[in-house]
């Protein structure tokens, strides 16, 4: 298994999964998921949100059942009633996400279950330790296997599932996104593991919305769209273009539009805010009309910024000024009663209420504003949450459908309605577009310049460095805890960014 | 893998909430609440012999008055995500203070006002440790259900004390003319409907729904999740005192265990009325409902001399039915589909297979 696989000589199948469909009531999930995975390559699945890709995924990994379809592994039919059945088979799924028990140190969570016994029948922790390091050692990491799991980044932690899989025997190994939280020197440290994994002859499966990550790692690329799938490319034949136009039917012609506005007075001035062991000493300025990037690794200190400003955590020391006056610190209902929106990074979490309806979620926000002497108007309410919805395009069955219901994209159109619908002055609106897909990415993309254009000033945290380069009039970039640099639009570069990001400066 | 198991059961859940409009109104299960009660309300006034009569409603009220009264801040408390077991200790409290400063000869009027300020400041301390330090609710209420309850023996100890004005107790028992039902009930529906639209129309109320399942979110919003729970511990420690007090003068007793146990009483009343023990749902007249079903079901089994054994059974039933009746359509539904996606499955499967 030393040389690369040759597609031409058709390795074995490690699994495959043709015309499979899942419908849950009246909805159709997936009509058409097909996709073979060979032993010993990395194969990308690609699609928007909503294209059928984690249903796709659920089905691999036991948590649904097709409705009808073929499901083979190793050739022979299979089909599993639940996840451990899939796991039994070989197949293992590394989520964005993973979910380590805190309190067990990284051998137990690998073994958990299943810890190797010594005498008495008591768990042997020295060996538990020697299998685990062994783990690491094939996939060339260094991790401590005696550490408890609490602390440890989603990096390493995802390391850790992936270790727990091929202790498991894994044949196919599936990455949800897995790179979606990881900074550039993590995201290469998992594709180095991803490709040893390759050349010792398991089959993976990727699924990113990142067209570089894709292009870099993966042997071959299936597309699919609308619970269909669509095809099957060998990388190097294949065009960013192509599988754009792939995925969403039609040509995009720009995918970062950022027009021209009228750069106003500033808005917001940040002076040396610091909170101890977070960050230090951020002096920023916001200006109308104009959106700022606040670029750099994850972890840096960006989002911990922003909450601060907004009011959701204190700081230490420095003030935050709006409009040029002082802005109560720790405090969100300040900032909104002053003109501040906040759309946060973990939309699922922090900026919807999943199962609250479409209409109830967008009026959140205002729910004093449609208050006469104390009580709610409803049917202002309703008609402000379709006149918002309609606004931004959301596409939602109906308002009072539960929000957790819509795609990705529809759902941040809500979180993104929600805010504009208190008018606000400034916004601050932390990754836009994670997990969002191609098609409604750029819509998002070209709401926020619209936004800048009507005067609103923006402060935008994104770790895609496209987008920072092109939807930014400034750019700050921030690394550990403090703003490393300033660059101009003429001035940024995905090399300026990264360098700014990634090294200490020497003097200053 | 406990990430995925909530992934589906999320999509489950949301599965019957794409039901729009008056079909959501009609299907919900604080409807289905208030069917049965109606259902029940009519079967017991046929085949229960004295049951369709004014006295029924007089007595019947009565009964469920205190219940009913803090149900209504346990609704919002619940549908938030948090709990107040306390609630009948700090009633008993009351009581027990009631009696003591009566007792010691003080006017009736500063009496009951002193009472309600001990219950608000039962609430206020379960608040500041549950709102402003941050404890689980269900650790605090727990102690503090233990703490007050022993104050009350602290401060009246084994005593009774019986003799309130006439004039009082009486009224608490009156009736509104022939129709049987109670005067303090204009008292009542007071309170149930301020807390029905402070839940339901106001701000306030909206932000409760929206802490229930995220407190996260809220927080995003510019909701003041800390805030908001204080206070909802202090109606919920004035509300128990009212409670406290009506108890005391319907029974014209003041001891300090008076109202133990009912706690649990109106928790099961508020699960059965349609909140979500996990929080984020739930309406005040589905709990009215749940409330009134209770108390029917147990005045009816008493007028059919069914010795107390089987009210407390069969409360107990209702409840777990209640709870258990949504999941288990949910899993039979979800169990039918597996079958018969199985079947497909083998049934599209095997002609490959052998091709």
């Amino acid at each position: 298994m030393q040389t690369d696989p040759d597609l031409q000589g058709q390795p074995p199948v490690a699994l495959s999964l043709a015309h499979a469909a899942k419908t849950f009531g009246p909805v159709v999930a997936l009509a058409d998921g097909t996709i073979e995975i060979r032993e010993g390559e990395i194969h990308a699945l690609m699609g928007e949100n909503g294209a059928g890709k984690s249903t796709l995924v659920k089905i691999l990994a036991g948590l649904h059942q097709p409705d009808s379809g073929d499901f083979r592994i190793a050739g022979e039919p299979v089909s599993f009633r639940n996840v451990a059945e899939s796991k039994a088979a070989g197949v293992s799924v590394i989520y964005q996400e993973p979910t380590l028990f805190p309190d067990l140190t990284v051998a137990e969570n690998i073994f958990v279950g299943r810890q190797p016994k010594g005498r008495l029948g008591l768990i042997s922790q020295g060996e538990m330790r020697r299998q685990a390091a062994a783990l690491f050692g094939q996939l060339g990491v260094a991790i401590d296997p005696g550490r408890v799991a609490e602390g440890l980044s989603i990096a390493d932690q995802q390391i850790i599932e992936i270790a727990k899989a091929i202790s498991l025997d894994a044949k196919v190994l599936i990455m949800d996104e897995p790179t979606a939280a990881l900074s550039g020197v993590e995201v290469d440290r998992l594709f180095a593991v991803a490709r040893g994994l390759r050349d010792q002859g398991t089959g993976i499966m990727f699924i990113s919305h990142r067209f570089e990550e894709v292009f870099a790692l993966c042997d071959r690329i299936t597309v699919m769209r609308d619970g269909k799938y669509v095809s099957t490319h060998v990388t190097e034949d294949v065009s960013v273009d192509r599988i754009v136009r792939e995925m969403v039917g039609r040509d995009i012609a720009e995918l970062f539009p950022k027009e021209a506005a009228e750069i106003g007075a500033p808005v917001l001035s940040v002076r040396g805010l610091s909170r101890a062991g977070v960050f230090r000493d951020i002096n920023l300025e916001v200006r109308a009309g104009e959106i700022v990037a606040l670029a750099g690794l994850v972890g840096a200190g960006r989002t911990e910024v922003a909450r601060a400003v907004f009011g959701i955590d204190p700081y230490d020391s420095g003030e935050v000024l709006f409009g040029g006056k002082p802005l109560k610190g720790g405090s969100p209902q300040a900032a909104i009663a002053a003109g501040m929106g906040f759309v946060p990074e973990d939309r699922r979490k922090q900026g919807l209420v999943m199962d609250l309806s479409v209409a109830r979620n967008v009026t959140l926000t205002l729910r004093k504003r449609f208050a006469r002497a104390g009580l709610i108007n409803g049917r202002a309410e309703l008609r402000a949450a379709e006149e918002w919805s309609r606004r931004l395009q959301v596409k939602a069955g109906s308002p009072e459908h539960a929000v957790s219901t819509l795609s990705g994209g529809n759902q941040q159109k809500v979180v993104l309605a929600k805010w504009l619908a208190t008018e606000p002055r400034f916004l601050i609106i932390d990754e836009p577009t994670r997990g969002i897909d191609v098609g409604t990415k750029s819509e998002v993309h070209r709401l926020i310049s619209d936004l800048a254009g009507r005067g609103i000033a923006i402060l935008m945290i994104s770790s895609e460095l496209p987008e920072v380069l092109g939807m930014a009039d400034r750019v700050l970039v921030m690394r550990e805890g403090r703003i490393s640099a300033e660059l101009s639009r003429e001035e940024a570069s995905p090399e300026s960014v990264m360098h700014a990001a990634t090294v200490a400066a020497a003097t200053n | 893998m406990s990430k995925t198991a909530v992934d589906s059961t999320t999509t489950l859940a949301s599965e019957p909430k794409g039901r729009t409009g008056a079909a959501r109104i009609l299907l919900g299960r604080d409807a289905v609440m208030i069917y049965l009660l109606a259902a029940f309300l009519v079967f017991a006034a046929v085949s229960i012999p004295r049951f369709a009569s004014p006295l029924t409603a007089g007595f019947l009220l009565l009964d469920v008055i205190p219940v009913l009264l803090i149900a209504m801040p346990m609704t919002l408390i619940i549908i938030t995500g948090e709990i107040d077991l306390s609630v009948a200790s700090i009633a008993g409290l009351t009581s027990a203070c009631m009696g003591v400063l009566w007792a010691g000869g003080m006017d009736i009027g500063l009496v009951l006002l002193l009472s309600l300020l001990v219950g608000t400041a039962a609430g206020v301390f379960n608040g500041f440790l549950i709102a402003v330090v941050g404890l689980p609710s269900l650790a605090v209420t727990i102690g503090t259900l233990a703490l007050f309850r022993g104050l009350a023996l602290v401060v009246i100890g084994d005593n009774a004390v019986a003799n309130f004005p006439a004039q009082l107790t009486s009224f608490f028992t009156s009736k509104l003319g022939a129709t049987g039902i109670p005067t303090v009930m204009v008292g009542v529906v007071a309170v149930v409907l301020f807390f029905g639209i402070l839940l339901h129309f106001t701000p306030f109320g909206r932000g409760l729904y929206a802490m229930g399942f995220s407190q996260e979110a809220a927080t995003f919003v510019g909701i003041d999740v800390a805030r908001s729970k204080f206070w909802l511990y202090v109606a919920s420690g004035l509300v128990s005192a009212m409670a406290g007090i009506f108890w005391t003068l319907r029974y014209s007793s003041a001891r300090s265990d008076n109202a133990s146990g009912l706690e649990l009483a109106v928790i099961a009343a508020v699960l059965l009325g349609g909140v979500s023990i996990f929080g984020g749902k739930g309406s005040v007249p589905g709990v009215i409902a749940g409330v009134l079903l209770i108390g029917t079901l147990n005045y009816a089994l008493r007028l059919g001399r069914v010795s107390d054994v089987v009210l407390i059974t069969v409360t107990g039933l209702l409840l777990i039915v209640s709870v258990v009746a949504p999941s288990m359509g949910a899993a039979i539904r979800q169990w039918r589909h597996t079958r018969r996606v199985r079947r497909n499955f083998n049934h599209s499967a095997s002609p490959v297979a052998s091709a």
